[in-house]
């Protein structure tokens, strides 16, 4: 793979070459893909494993004796031991297979129901995705526990002085992402876990944003939980992990029952599998979790710092030549924040503007992008949003803006 | 402007041919903006959460009322291509009978290079607005 020059710089024209989605012609125009933080595409090295999956050792896994079976158990536990190694975790078995971010944040938040009791408190950040509301709002409501914001200011950064202020409501739980989608604000998750772990309350962080562009060390953030999706780099949809203490493993109750996740099951008593089992009930998604191997593979074979580095660059460029655009206005202005650019222009709807550029061959995401919280908090009701993967360039930044000049023309 | 006269197949007709026209997709949604940005105000009052159309991603309110056995909607948008699509819809729909609301087909949308509004993903919400649409007609036709 040759991917980096002598620069030591990422080198992005080899790096399409993986991509053949890159190729793609929308509406007879050349795809500009800047939909990354909604979902990332998918190297051909990655491709090539779901195939060759299919193609060569399909089979369900941890219990059949046969050659195939062992030979997909084999690359599924591999596949597990890859992403420990990736994250940093202490045990494979502190990484669960899931379906995703959500999927992750449901076991949690299923789990805690066991922990909590009338008039606990959990804290939750305000600039959350739906999947990190939703899930702990239903926990509250069976619980009879409360659920306080930590705000954030108008730049999108997180009110830090409140949090102090609210942890001293002693709170069982904290949760926020280490990224938002909305946004693009890097949080100081280091400082929340120290924080929340001096007053005895467990964190779980959504990685699902931080994964394509920081690769995070799971003990050294100390964190109880982190949770992510495969398909937010460059792996497929349909897979992801939660990783969590392997004391909180033990006590959590499992989620769903099923098979593959039990010990010992007669008609009177079932005792449940050790972990990460426990957490896997049913046949597994046993490609997408091989699959997600090789995207995490692939992402360190470019290399997390080059891609950080490669991606400021884009995003500078990218919000100096936004700007310059009349009537645009950038919402999530953090000083420390990935390439996401959400915005507006002025007299323009951003649902308009994304039809409108689609046409151009151009994808973005518009509406709400799932917090509507933030939309609320901004007084809008929705943002155009251009986000910006390592394999996108800046002659693609000068088409959007080329595309978005074009639609204001039409719309205004 | 709403051609009270004529039939729901002639308003698709001239609609069809006007599109027609148009070589290519900018003409079209230029035109699209255009009628969206001709479509009369909504009467603020009306914009109630009541008559939202849920299903959405731009904030659509469509409002109906029966006069002399016809109905008569208005509606509005935040989004300008939504707002064009509903000019189009108003001039098919509105003044016209519950029965012949019911009875219409929506092939124009086909006709007119608006198919992919059909898509529930771009959530620009046509569906629900010809859904709604029918609603209201076959609320007021048990009515009369």
């Amino acid at each position: 793979m040759k991917k980096n020059n002598q620069n030591n710089t990422l080198n992005v024209l080899e790096i399409r070459k993986d991509f053949p989605i890159l190729e793609r012609k929308i509406n007879g125009k050349q795809l500009v893909y800047f939909d990354n933080a909604a979902t990332s595409q998918t190297p051909q090295q990655v491709i090539d494993v779901i195939s060759d999956y299919y193609s060569t050792y399909n089979a369900n896994i941890h219990r059949g004796v046969h050659q195939l079976s062992q030979e997909a158990t084999d690359k599924y536990e591999d596949a597990r031991q890859t992403i420990q190694k990736h994250f940093n975790a202490k045990h494979s078995h502190e990484i669960i297979f899931t379906s995703g971010t959500t999927h992750s944040i449901n076991v949690v938040a299923h789990g805690f129901e066991t922990f909590l009791q009338k008039k606990d408190v959990l804290l939750v950040s305000a600039m959350e995705h739906h999947s990190n509301i939703v899930p702990w709002q239903m926990l509250c409501e069976k619980t009879g526990a409360t659920m306080e914001v930590i705000p954030m200011n108008n730049q999108g950064e997180l009110d830090m002085r409140s949090y102090e202020m609210l942890l001293k409501l002693k709170p069982k739980l904290v949760f926020v992402n280490h990224i938002s989608n909305a946004l693009g604000t890097i949080n100081p998750i280091d400082e929340i876990i120290n924080q929340a772990h001096s007053v005895g309350a467990a964190v779980l962080v959504d990685g699902a944003q931080a994964c394509p562009h920081i690769k995070s060390d799971v003990q050294n953030l100390d964190v109880d939980f982190y949770v992510t999706s495969a398909h937010k780099m460059c792996g497929p949809t349909g897979i992801g992990v939660l990783y969590a203490k392997e004391k909180w493993l033990k006590k959590l109750p499992p989620y769903q029952g099923g098979g593959e996740m039990i010990s010992e099951v007669t008609f009177e008593k079932t005792s449940y599998a050790g972990l990460p089992h426990k957490f896997e009930a049913g046949t597994p998604n046993v490609c997408g979790g091989i699959a997600f191997g090789a995207a995490i593979d692939y992402m360190n074979a470019v290399g997390f710092d080059k891609i950080a580095a490669y991606e400021n660059e884009l995003l500078s460029y990218a919000t100096k030549e936004l700007l310059a655009i009349e009537g645009l206005k950038i919402y999530g202005t953090a000083k420390n924040k990935t390439s996401v650019i959400s915005f507006n222009i002025e007299g323009v709807h951003a649902y308009d503007l994304g039809t409108i550029i689609d046409k151009l061959g151009i994808a973005i995401r518009t509406g709400q992008h799932c917090a509507q919280p933030i939309m609320d908090f901004y007084g809008i009701s929705g943002t155009a949003r251009a986000s910006f993967a390592f394999y996108n360039t800046k002659a693609e930044i000068d088409q959007l803006v080329t595309a978005l000049k074009k639609a204001k023309a039409m719309l205004c | 402007m709403y051609f009270c006269n004529m039939s729901i197949t002639a308003i698709q007709r001239d609609i069809i041919e006007e599109f027609s026209m148009f070589d290519d997709w900018m003409e079209r949604y230029e035109y699209m903006i255009a009628l969206g940005k001709s479509l009369p105000l909504i009467d603020s009052k009306l914009k109630t959460d009541e008559n939202i159309i849920r299903g959405c991603q731009s904030k659509v309110w469509l409002h109906a009322k029966l006069e002399k056995k016809k109905v008569v909607f208005t509606a509005d948008s935040e989004a300008i291509i939504t707002k064009g699509i509903i000019a189009i819809l108003i001039r098919i729909f509105s003044h016209q009978s519950p029965k012949e609301i019911l009875e219409a087909n929506t092939e124009f949308i086909d006709a007119i290079g608006l198919k992919e509004h059909l898509s529930p993903t771009r959530a620009n919400g046509l569906v629900s607005m010809i859904k709604q649409i029918k609603m209201y007609a076959i609320a007021y036709q048990t009515q009369q």
